[in-house]
């Protein structure tokens, strides 16, 4: 037992009964173990808790630990409606764990916070996703927010809809003056009920709903979503779809920058950036039109492999648009960096505490702004990023203005390997017909906001539970950090520093 | 740099494409539609209020894109603002989830009559992909009267645009 107490987490999880999953095993744990592994994570802060999740029976945590260069993967059984919570030693299980009581029904022991989170007491049913879902309660009850106490604050509430064109949620601020003494987050309003319409599809099927997690993101998710159904039933892919695929995740990769660093602007009213860039998004996503045949390549990327092979003329059209943004960005990062009263906004507003980046285990830009050399290219890694790595752009003042710095950088990579990945598509198929197969798998892509990562179990060909976790899951409640002590007025620049997806954590 | 750039501009002309042609079988439906009910006009400028009722975020960013220097919407005379309250137009995407069925209810209330209602994209249509799932209505169809649907998944910001400017159109027409 002491033994058992003073082993770090991971030695526990190690210790599991491994199920067979593609590429990490699955640890079965029993509930004692569990308890003991959720106590020992505080002991272990280098193990970021990346997802959790559920099924009718179990509960499902995925780790990682860079600095060992470990994905680690565990399950514990539900007993009796329960399982021990993990938020007290990993804060941000907090809003999963919400989430698996209202889909599933499973109550975290223990949990550091028990409010409902997806379900507003509006379906026609509760638990969604049990094995039999119960009738719906009654009237919705108006949501609780944490209390606040002190002398002149007042409260302002925004949302579900926004007064931009952006996805609904609800923001409670608590303001003194003009100063945001909290702010809450209240998401769920997009929920859509896409893990449930997933169950039961064939993987090629039910590859539409994850192209539809977060439509910005569509390509990623779609990736990662193939790259787990293709581990679980050992499939290799066509070296064609592999760059092709790789093509396409880093031209969205760029029109999302290129569009956000131009809002970004526009909220701090330069127009002039706001207008070159959006002008170069519309550049990357007409070649992606034609080179793919969707503006925003949905369903572009399948298990398998890519759903159509580059049209002709499709490689120049897209070295053309490259050749845009690079003959345009470099005067645009010096006019970024040569107006201060643009600075100004930028630099020192939407501060992170790191400690709190490192404990929600933030990826993308705003993990990568805080100090931490995260990218799912590099790790975990996956092809054809292993022979064409990414540069890693780091920055540690966490503010806005390092958030778009990390962006700027990450464009001008991304525009080199593009252009490396389209000089070396090799000539082949672009896809293999999927076996009908049963097994579990775990896949995992970096978006342009951070590793998305995807578990799939399939049964005789047919889905038969999965869970999406899109990076925003992370940046969420970081946002709601960044804003502490910032004015009212900077929220939005704030806000859009972030661009945390709405549906892709609704689900 | 700033001025350099924009001085190029003045010589090489605008990076803004020119007008496409209006749907007109759209203008004269939506016309027709309007002396049923005897809608009053509206003129020539339509304020467009967006409303995402449960979105992928996807027909955001093609919305997003029709401010873009390439479309430039508000050469047409159509600009989106705030709030309901200044709205003449209720821009609605999404496949209607039931979490968003009150917020959307509460915007078409606040929104001053005469208005249009538009649906936008597939899931507005009739819930695209998201058909049958217990947490969406299935369409806006479901708890608004639509008065034009652009379907696609999501539309093009052309398509968009047609769809908008044949509104104008129709609104204009006497
Ligand atoms: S129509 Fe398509 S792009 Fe638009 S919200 Fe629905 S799934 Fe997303």
């Amino acid at each position: 037992m002491s033994g058992l107490a003073q082993n770090p987490a991971s030695t526990i999880i190690r210790a599991g009964a491994a199920m067979d999953c593609q590429p990490w095993p699955r640890m079965l744990l029993r509930q004692e173990a569990w308890t003991v592994m959720a106590a020992a994570l505080a002991r272990e802060p280098g193990l970021a808790l990346i997802a959790l999740w559920a099924d009718p029976t179990d509960i499902h945590a995925l780790f990682v630990d860079e600095a060992a260069g470990a994905v680690l993967f565990a399950s514990v059984p539900v007993q009796g409606g329960r399982y021990p919570a993990l938020s007290p030693t990993r804060p941000g299980a907090a809003w999963y764990e919400r989430m698996i009581a209202d889909l599933w029904g499973h109550t975290a022991q223990g949990g550091t916070d028990g409010r409902a989170w997806l379900d507003h007491g509006r379906w026609p049913q509760v638990f969604p996703l049990a094995t039999r879902p119960g009738p719906a309660g009654p009237a919705p009850e108006p949501p609780e927010f944490l209390p606040t106490d002190g002398q002149d604050l007042h409260q302002i509430p925004v949302g579900p809809i926004h007064a931009g064109i952006i996805e609904p949620g609800h923001f409670r601020f608590t303001a003194q003056g003009e100063t945001i003494a909290r702010l809450e987050i209240r998401l769920g309003y997009t929920h859509k009920g896409t893990l449930s319409l997933m169950r039961g599809k064939s993987p090629r099927v039910a590859a539409r709903f994850a192209a539809r997690l977060s439509g910005d993101s569509t390509v990623a998710h779609s990736l990662a979503f193939s790259h787990a159904t293709e581990a679980a039933l050992g499939v290799e892919i066509p070296m064609r779809a592999v760059m092709l695929r790789a093509v396409m995740a880093e031209l969205e990769r760029m029109a999302n920058h290129l569009g956000d660093i131009g809002a970004i602007c526009n909220d701090a009213s330069f127009a002039f950036a706001f207008a070159r860039f959006g002008f170069l998004r519309e550049e990357i996503l007409r070649a992606s039109s034609f080179a793919f045949g969707h503006r925003l390549m949905m369903d572009c990327v399948i298990p398998g492999g890519i759903a159509a092979d580059l049209a002709p003329g499709g490689a120049e059209t897209i070295a053309q648009a490259l050749a845009s943004v690079e003959a345009e960005l470099p005067a645009l990062i010096r006019i970024y960096g040569n107006y201060a009263s643009l600075v100004d906004r930028m630099a020192t507003t939407g501060v992170i505490a790191p400690n709190l980046t490192a404990q929600f285990a933030a990826g993308g830009y705003v993990g990568r702004a805080a100090g931490r050399q995260v990218d799912a290219r590099r790790f975990p890694s996956y092809p054809p990023y292993d022979a064409f790595p990414p540069t890693i752009p780091v920055l540690i003042t966490s503010d806005v203005d390092a958030r778009v710095r990390i962006r700027l950088a990450e464009l001008t990579d991304s525009a080199r390997l593009t252009q490396a990945l389209l000089g070396a598509v090799a000539h082949g198929p672009i896809s293999v017909t999927l076996p009908m197969g049963s097994g579990e798998g775990i896949g995992v892509a970096e978006s342009f906001r951070g590793d998305a990562w995807h578990f799939v179990r399939l049964e005789g060909g047919l889905i038969t539970a999965n869970f999406m976790r899109d990076p925003s899951w992370a940046q969420w409640p970081l946002l709601e950090a960044a804003v502490e002590g910032n004015i009212v007025a900077d929220f939005p620049l704030v806000n859009k520093s972030f661009n945390g997806s709405y549906s892709g954590v609704d689900l | 740099m700033v001025w350099r750039r924009i001085a190029r501009n003045l010589l090489d002309g605008p990076a803004t494409e020119p007008p496409g042609t209006i749907p007109e079988a759209t203008t004269r439906a939506l016309a027709a539609q309007l002396d049923a009910t005897a809608q009053p006009r509206l003129g020539r400028s339509l304020a467009i209020r967006h409303v995402d009722c449960g979105s992928c975020n996807g027909c955001e960013l093609e919305i997003h894109a029709l401010n873009n220097i390439v479309y430039d919407l508000e050469r047409f005379g159509l600009h989106f603002v705030a709030s309901p309250r200044h709205a003449d137009v209720l821009l609605v995407t999404g496949p209607l989830s039931r979490n968003l069925r009150e917020a959307l209810d509460r915007t078409v209330e606040a929104t001053p009559d005469p208005k249009f209602i538009i649906g936008m994209g597939d899931c507005a249509v009739d819930g695209g992909v998201f058909k049958g799932s217990y947490a969406v209505e299935g369409g806006i169809g479901a708890a608004v009267t639509v008065d034009l649907l652009i379907p696609g998944c999501p539309p093009t910001p052309t398509q968009i645009l047609a769809g908008l400017r044949a509104l104008l159109e129709a609104n204009a027409a006497t």
